[in-house]
């Protein structure tokens, strides 16, 4: 695209259709680039379902397209939590299964024979572009400068805080829960800005949608009263705001409800007070202002302000008394852990056992966000500059955030789009500033890409400031460099951290050629071909989904862990001694256990390395009979090799992970390569188990529980008199003392 | 007209109470006229406000009527079908609020401190109000009126098991 002609275009009477045609080109370029950025895997690898959750969302999107609507909102489920079962149904975010079920049938209508796991796998590409578009959208209603919307929408295109829930086969409700967060803010502030039922009724409907989506919902249900609250505080109440909120909460809450899963919380929990209080707090404002309309006037605002303290005291007393006499369900443990870092360590192993729970590293803040960090603060003090009720939300909505993106890795996620804005107002005043000669600047970012190129070209607002010709080439120079630089941070990291399926690993030979490693697969295949269609599997509960989804066979406990006890059992079966475990196992009607061992490969992410979290969580229940301190050493190491205590070399994981492992090395040479130790010459033994299956690479390992023995025998002393038909003094020996003792 | 009038002043009631109880902090004055300004409220009220007004106000302190004989069941009475109950009440919440919100829309035009004690009252501050006003007509209020309610009540159908 030339720059005169470029220049004519906008200087002239078409300059208005021009630019909302390049515009519309713009938004739709940067779509594309989202979309694109992130087909990484799909490329590298194949159309693949990725880690866990994913594969339990495309268990249910199939169940739903196969069965139809009515039998996916009735699902039991008796495949799952063996002898429990679970009411999938009512226990589920259907939000996502049924977007993409619908896109399926209107395909199917359309007469194009799409596979569902293609849809499923590029749902969240998908939506990301759409993502781009309403933060547009929202970031066009923060500024009068028509280039923040834009470059707002590039960031949210393209940074890897988002990217890193969205990937190509990354099918989980966040695929679709953060477009639809951008853009129910994005109707609530349209709501507010205009004070019409119709957009409040539509933020309702979309929340509607997100609640169905995904559990983050609770972040709008809370966030929006904040906003309202402090509009209130702010003596900004209006007319507006009380049509706005009212619709959205009345609207909203109904909306919400009609989630099995969700059903009377927003009545019930805490989590969801603050919207009432909000509510009932509005009306008596609302008639405040009323009545202020007979007042002589001065004292009103004292008036006010007493009263709005006077309800908040008395909502907040009635909330304590009603959380404490059990009316109202007490907050939930994933939210405490929100204001106490501490207390899911105490009180929930299973919560704090998932990483993506754990604080942020700050570093994890620049991998993900990179230069758009720096700018935030600017772009929230602009805020402060304007502080219109649009600018306050963006502030309330940076300050949670922010903390909480601080205390759980994963609400990196809710961080990310009001980063995007802010760092996109910032800029955008400062290009705007600088960029009013636009001769030398558009040459320079002629040569920066083609999409940053037609943002800053737009920038021809004359603004007074800064005329230095050399000022302005090094600012816009610098900032361009930084746009570069943020561009190839981006494709960097998607490439690189985000875009691995887990499922399929990627490694390098020595001679530089790629490996695929696909032992899960590999073992899911065996299981599927060579077991019973109800052999029940027993693993960690992190490969629960992907036992169901890709071997299709029953399994203990999954990642939707509800049940802390039925986990607890299976981590007391595999931190047990054989002969603690055995019964539990026959009790369970096991017939398979899947252990994952990195120790060939150093696949890091073992069941040996998560085995701490299962003693936690059996400790949890079990206290006296699992303890966490007798798996570590006299100094307190954890240690698997000669020197590991005995708890655990008899405990079910570490025999199974190390079963027949010294015979792939010379005697006495056996190493662990994750925990870089050399294992003792003499490996365990196992009794109650025999080996089915080990994979290409030992990453996966599957033991069959054997039958009772046929002469009833236990099964050590029927091991023992296989083995030791040679050694029959030691048997014999035996017998005679047990005899004596007798 | 009568029974319009009663309902109105039965919300008006336990407004004033409210009135009341706040206004002590704020001055003495206030404090001993709460009564005269009740009336006075009272009158403007009659004497101002239009008869389209007026119904919508009707309907509000209907609303508000069944709500409240609904909530006082589900207290006396259990709250067994808890589904139909919370649709019922939400109901009549919801299109309260709705009919609200579109009273406000369309009163700007009898500004002069038209309102009534149902609670509602309009934003003193006529700048911002006339913003407001200037985008929305009163057709496309009452349209989104419509909207709303219609979104509200399928929700609550749905929702009565």
């Amino acid at each position: 695209m030339a720059e005169s002609s470029l220049d004519v275009l906008l200087k002239g009477s078409s300059g208005q259709r021009t630019r909302g045609l390049l515009r519309i080109i713009i938004i739709l370029t940067i779509a594309a680039a989202a979309v694109a950025s992130r087909l990484f895997s799909v490329i590298r690898f194949e159309s693949i379902i990725h880690e866990f959750d994913p594969w339990f969302n495309f268990r249910a999107t199939k169940y739903l397209v196969e069965n139809g609507f009515y039998s996916f909102w009735d699902w039991f489920d008796d495949r799952t939590w063996h002898p429990l079962g679970r009411v999938t149904g009512g226990t589920l975010y259907p939000g996502l299964m049924v977007t993409s079920g619908v896109i399926y049938h209107i395909l199917r209508l359309l007469t194009i024979p799409v596979d569902i796991r293609n849809i499923c796998v590029l749902l969240a590409p998908g939506f990301s572009g759409l993502t781009a578009l309403a933060m547009y959208l929202l970031t066009c209603e923060m500024s009068t400068s028509p280039s923040a919307g834009l470059l707002a929408a590039a960031f949210m295109g393209i940074t890897p805080g988002y990217i890193s829930r969205s990937v190509a086969g990354s099918y989980d409700n966040e695929a679709i829960a953060i477009f639809l967060l951008v853009f129910t803010f994005y109707l609530w502030i349209k709501a507010v800005k205009n004070g019409s039922i119709m957009w409040g009724a539509l933020a309702a409907l979309f929340y509607g949608y997100m609640v169905s989506a995904w559990g983050g919902y609770v972040f709008i249900t809370n966030l929006i009263p904040l906003h309202v609250f402090v509009l209130l505080c702010m003596g900004r109440y209006s007319s507006r705001t009380y049509i706005a909120y009212t619709t959205w909460y009345a609207l909203g809450t109904l909306g919400s409800m009609q989630i099995p899963f969700v059903g009377f919380l927003p009545i019930r929990n805490s989590d969801h007070m603050a919207a009432l209080g909000v509510f009932g707090l509005l009306q008596l404002v609302a008639f405040a202002e009323f009545v202020r309309g007979f007042l002589p006037g001065k004292q009103f605002q004292k008036l006010l302000t007493s009263m709005v303290l006077l309800t908040f005291g008395l909502g907040f007393a009635g909330l304590v008394l009603l959380t404490v006499s059990g009316v109202i369900a007490p907050w939930s443990g994933r939210f405490y852990s929100l204001w106490d870092t501490g207390y899911a360590k105490i009180h929930i192993p299973i919560i704090a056992s998932v990483s993506e729970h754990q604080p942020t590293a700050w570093p994890a803040f620049f991998f993900d966000l990179n230069f758009l960090i720096w700018l935030f603060p600017a772009g929230v003090f602009l805020c402060f500059q304007k502080l219109n009720d649009e600018h306050v939300f963006v502030i309330i909505y940076a300050v949670l955030s922010s903390y909480f993106a601080g205390v759980m890795v994963r609400l990196m996620l809710t961080l990310t789009p009001i980063v995007c804005v802010a760092a996109a107002l910032a800029l955008s005043s400062v290009l705007d500033n600088f960029l009013v000669m636009s001769k030398p600047t558009a040459e320079t970012q002629a040569k920066a890409n083609a999409k940053d190129a037609k943002i800053y070209g737009k920038m021809k607002n004359p603004v007074v400031g800064i005329y230095s010709y050399f000022s302005k080439a090094f600012v816009t120079g610098s900032l361009t460099l930084y746009l570069l630089i943020f561009v190839a941070h981006c494709t960097w990291v998607t490439s690189n951290a985000y875009s691995s399926p887990s499922v399929v690993l990627a490694s390098r030979l020595p001679d530089g050629s790629q490996m695929i490693i696909d032992d899960y697969r590999e073992a899911y295949y065996w299981l599927r071909q060579n077991t019973p269609d109800n052999a029940k599997i027993m693993s960690w509960w992190d490969y629960g989904y992907q036992i169901g989804g890709m071997a299709d066979r029953p399994t203990l406990v999954d990642n939707n862990t509800w049940n802390n006890t039925h986990i607890a059992t299976v981590g007391k079966a595999m931190s047990s001694r054989e002969e603690v475990s055995y019964p539990i196992l026959r009790q369970h009607d096991v017939d398979y256990v899947l252990v994952v061992f990195g120790g060939l490969l150093g696949y890091s992410g073992d069941d040996l390395n998560k085995f701490l979290w299962m003693v936690r969580i059996a400790e949890g229940i079990w206290p006296d009979e699992i303890k966490e301190r007798d798996f570590f050493t006299a100094r307190g190491e954890y240690r698997v090799d000669e020197e590991a205590t005995p708890t655990m070399k008899n405990s079910l994981m570490y025999k199974m992970s190390y079963y027949n492992y010294q015979s792939l090395f010379p005697a006495g040479q056996a190493v662990d390569r994750v925990r870089g130790v050399r294992l003792p010459a003499e490996g365990p033994q196992l009794n109650t188990l025999e080996e089915a299956f080990t994979s290409e690479n030992w990453i996966i390992r599957i033991f069959k529980v054997k039958d009772l023995d046929n002469l009833d025998r236990d099964h050590s002393n029927a091991v023992a008199f296989e083995k030791g038909i040679k050694r029959k003094r030691a048997t014999k020996k035996k017998g005679p003392r047990v005899l004596r003792t007798e | 007209m009568p029974a319009k009038r009663h309902a109105a002043s039965s919300t008006a009631a336990p407004a004033s109470t409210t009135a009341s109880l706040s206004s002590g902090p704020a001055t003495l004055k206030s404090n001993s006229s709460v009564f005269d300004i009740a009336g006075h409220v009272w009158q403007q009220y009659t004497a101002n406000t239009p008869q389209r007004t007026l119904l919508l106000d009707a309907f509000m302190a209907f609303l508000v009527l069944v709500g409240g004989i609904q909530f006082v069941y589900c207290v006396l009475a259990g709250n067994y079908p808890f589904n139909a109950f919370l649709s019922g009440f939400s109901a009549a919440v919801g299109q309260f609020v709705l009919t609200a919100s579109l009273r406000m829309q369309i009163s700007d035009s009898g500004a002069t401190s038209s309102s009534k004690p149902s609670s509602k009252g309009k934003n003193a501050r006529f700048a911002d109000d006339e913003e407001v006003e200037e985008g929305i007509s009163h057709e496309r209020a009452f349209a989104d009126y419509i909207f709303g309610s219609l979104i509200l009540h399928f929700f609550c159908i749905n929702f009565i098991n």
